[in-house]
């Protein structure tokens, strides 16, 4: 059996192989490359790198998209840090 | 609108209305609405993708990127440090430089921390971004994010969601003279005479959101929005005629018995 680290996805923990990649990540959450962001430890991935840049004890991955949002998202208090997509 | 395109930085819009996609009831409503607003511009926030549940749809099923501009913005973002942040994510997770830049400096009021703005825009400018600014309607502040290289700036009419309309024509009128760039109205308009009276001052676009989405029926609103960015622009080419105390007789007296 390979051997598990931890990691933070958006914040919260998560199990993935220990010589996993970025890009194995995205496709294990199912996530399309193309529209996303991926910021590794508060660095800001190239889209080109996310198979090349493994995953290590305690990593903080945060993965963001576009969502709805004009000049406002005060109606809802959304918009206000990091917030879950709706 | 035919043949009236605006350029910001070598880019060419063919609509003066911009629309911001939050606060829909659905994605199929935002499309909607987005369809009838005639707009090619569209803003979008940049946030967690939910992880947790794949099942939910992407903003981006709905509005194709190859037909409309996507603009991110940095809506909010309360300091530099995160509206940088914000900006080069958004940047990441799109296809081009085009950034609104929010930098706010009060939740209630939502208005924006010019200074962190400025020192925002001076950086992002420097990193290659094409950044329009969400500001206040100062006309000093408006030729300082020109000058840090802005192509184009975006002044508030009332605070954003407000439905205020335009609270300061005077002060806009005076960016509009002053300031060398495309001036998009941004924030506070409430119903379609807003927007017009937006274009009739001479503003180059309007953006709105609120106005569209939060109205009994958005889809119909955007409709209304569309001919009154549309009228406002034509009455501003045509030149209103000066206000005066008095009447002016439109028929000739010549004539009459």
């Amino acid at each position: 059996m390979a051997e598990v680290i931890q990691i933070h996805v958006n914040g919260d923990p998560r199990d993935v192989r220990a010589d996993a990649t970025v890009g194995d990540l995205l496709r294990e959450l199912a996530i399309k490359t193309e529209r996303v962001a991926v910021e590794l430890n508060l660095e800001i991935l190239d889209r080109k790198e996310f198979d090349q840049r493994s995953l290590k004890q305690g990593d903080r991955v945060e993965i963001l998209s576009f969502i709805g949002g004009g000049a406002p998202l005060d109606m809802y208090g959304r918009g206000r840090g990091f917030v879950y997509a709706e | 609108m035919q043949n009236d395109p605006l350029t910001i930085a070598g880019r060419v819009f063919t609509s003066r209305l911009w629309v911001g996609t939050g606060k829909y009831k659905d994605f199929a409503e935002t499309k909607k609405a987005i369809e009838a607003s005639g707009a090619d511009v569209v803003t979008v926030a940049v946030r967690r993708v939910n992880i947790t549940d794949r099942s939910k749809e992407n903003l981006l099923d709905y509005l194709d990127p190859k037909k409309y501009i996507i603009l991110p913005n940095t809506a909010g973002c309360y300091n530099v440090e995160d509206a940088l942040r914000y900006a080069r994510l958004g940047r990441a997770a799109g296809v081009s430089d085009l950034i609104k830049l929010e930098v706010l400096g009060d939740e209630r009021t939502l208005f924006p921390d010019t200074a962190g703005l400025i020192e925002a825009a001076k950086i992002l400018v420097k990193e290659g971004f094409i950044v329009l600014p969400y500001t206040n309607d100062d006309p000093i502040v408006a030729q300082k994010l020109v000058d840090v290289g802005c192509p184009a700036v975006m002044p508030l009419a009332a605070p954003i969601g407000s439905g205020l309309g335009i609270r300061n024509p005077y002060n806009l009128k005076i960016i509009m003279e002053m300031i060398k760039v495309p001036i998009i109205v941004d924030a506070g308009v409430g119903t379609a005479s807003d927007a017009a009276f937006a274009m009739e001052l001479g503003a180059d676009a309007v953006l709105m959101n609120t106005a569209i989405a939060g109205a009994k029926d958005p889809i119909a609103m955007a409709e209304a929005m569309k001919y009154a960015v549309y009228a406002g622009r034509l009455a501003y080419k045509a030149g209103r005629i000066p206000r005066k105390l008095y009447a002016t007789a439109s028929s000739p007296i010549e004539g009459m018995l």
